[in-house]
């Protein structure tokens, strides 16, 4: 089954993220093949599938990491127009930097390991231009505190900080600007059950209470049925279903999904 | 009377991959219900009731049939509706309780049951006393508001669940035997709150082991059970 855009009846607002038939190749492996998605303001989509399924590929497109070979990506936001695939590095950095964050499952990824983790915020806030050392400490601080983040270590390099600690920091650096659009690739993977349990309960509040639309790629099925509003299963490039969260778990069209549902614990 | 569902001809199916077969739920069912009515659905076990509330909500895709909804906006068939318009009118006008809660981790009791008022835009403190107002009428202790339901009895969690599924007034509340693992005086405050938003126009359709608890809230009943097969139409009958 393939993604069908749907016309909402009832709902008027614009959608904030369309990505239409993303497709990239390394050489002979299609990584992704006419990957398709609309998400709306508020709205959390996650995406599942096995490794090699192209999702973590599809999310870095969406960072704007990855070029893909065709296919167009907009965002529905002020100033922001036409296909960003189109846009040059300094454009692309300029968006990332602004309006879009990402959590990694790797945090040495997102992070600057030695740099404090105030510092690893404030820089994000000094690319998009602020100066003031009282404003960055203070929005640093801020951000630290809303990701749950305990601020008498906030001095401390991630280097320092155990694996919770560090998505924290992440996703403290992610919300720092009020981004329009949260990525995040495996934020759980990892991490032993108590502290997801933790990281999970601090992206749900964020949902609550700032309405952040959100994308979210993980393996992890019980993660992604506790976040997300809707769910996207991805197999060998392509998108094979899509739907409300509990709709594709409790009534999995396709076959591939009824597998990787029936398989879970 | 206002009209608030019209449902016509739906059948559902489940089609299993790995066994190569489709498994008939139910088939051309057709019913319509207005604004305060309260529709008990009967059958034997494996009639498809609990499925038919399922795919009345869209946890469950029909295949085929309307479920024509009279949302406050307009009309709109639930069987084909846009994901997005299905999250709305769920977070609206659509509730839907069934008998058991799911807690999240490090989640309170009294955060649990605001929840929906959160998501409906009431402010934080607000929608807490309500909460509690709620996890009091159905006899849950004020000790255990601010603790984590996840460790709860079965009984307490459905306290919970019933606190956090009708705190909202829907348009259209489905439910799926909630009286399951109650005690008497939370039952009577489930039946009292009931028949509280039914006489506010909440239209209703239920599922219950005991269609007694509720005698009194019910207008009408649909019955799942298959019409017995007719001797002419088996095909192993030699006529």
């Amino acid at each position: 089954m393939t993604l069908t855009l749907d016309t909402p009846q009832l709902v008027k607002t614009q959608p904030l993220l369309v990505a239409r038939n993303v497709s990239k190749s390394y050489g002979a492996v299609h990584a992704l093949r006419d990957v398709s998605a609309v998400v709306y303001p508020g709205e959390v989509l996650g995406i599942v599938g096995e490794s090699g399924s192209g999702k973590s590929t599809f999310l870095r497109c969406l960072n704007l990491e990855e070029t893909p070979d065709s296919g167009s990506y907009t965002l529905d936001l002020p100033d922001v127009q036409g296909n960003l695939f189109d846009l040059d590095r300094y454009a692309r950095r300029m968006l990332c930097a602004t309006r879009i964050g990402i959590v990694y499952q790797n945090p040495h990824l997102g992070l600057l390991m030695h740099h404090s983790s105030s510092g690893n915020v404030a820089e994000r806030l000094l690319v998009a231009g602020e100066r003031r050392f009282a404003v960055l400490r203070d929005k640093a601080s801020a951000a630290l505190d809303a990701s749950e983040f305990p601020l008498d270590r906030m001095d401390a390099p991630p280097v320092e900080l155990s694996g919770g600690m560090q998505q924290r920091v992440q996703l403290a650096k992610a919300i720092a600007l009020e981004p329009a659009l949260l990525l995040l690739d495996e934020p759980t993977t990892g991490l032993d059950v108590s502290v997801q349990a933790l990281v999970l309960d601090t992206l749900k509040r964020l949902q609550q209470d700032r309405r952040i639309t959100m994308v979210i790629v993980s393996h992890d099925l019980g993660v992604i049925r506790t976040l997300s509003d809707r769910v996207m299963v991805m197999r060998r490039g392509q998108v094979v279903e899509t739907g409300l969260a509990d709709q594709v778990f409790q009534d999995p069209q396709h076959a591939y999904t009824q597998q990787l549902v029936h398989a879970k614990l | 009377m206002t009209m608030i569902l019209d449902v016509r001809s739906l059948s559902k199916g489940f089609t299993m991959h790995h066994l190569s077969t489709t498994m008939a739920a139910f088939d051309d069912v057709s019913f319509s219900l207005h604004a305060g009515e309260f529709l008990l659905l009967k059958g034997r076990n494996g009639a498809g009731k609990s499925t038919l509330l399922r795919t009345l909500y869209r946890s469950y895709l029909a295949a085929s049939g309307q479920i024509l909804f009279h949302a406050s906006h307009g009309v709109i068939d639930l069987a084909r509706a846009a994901d997005v318009d299905v999250t709305y009118l769920r977070r609206t006008e659509i509730g839907f309780v069934t008998q058991f809660l799911t807690p999240r981790p490090r989640v309170s009791a009294e955060a649990l049951v605001a929840e929906p008022l959160r998501l409906a835009g009431i402010a934080a403190p607000d929608a807490l006393d309500q909460a509690r107002h709620w996890l009091n009428a159905f006899g849950v202790k004020p000790a255990l508001w601010p603790a984590y339901p996840t460790t709860f009895s079965g009984g307490e969690q459905q306290k919970v669940n019933l606190a956090r599924a009708l705190i909202l007034p829907q348009r259209l509340l489905l439910l799926d035997e909630p009286t399951a693992s109650l005690d008497v005086s939370a039952r009577a405050a489930l039946i009292a709150r009931l028949a509280e938003l039914k006489a506010a126009g909440t239209a209703m359709i239920g599922v219950f082991h005991h269609p007694g608890d509720v005698a009194e809230l019910i207008d009408r009943t649909l019955d799942l059970t298959p019409a017995p097969i007719q001797q002419k139409d088996r095909a192993d009958v030699v006529v």
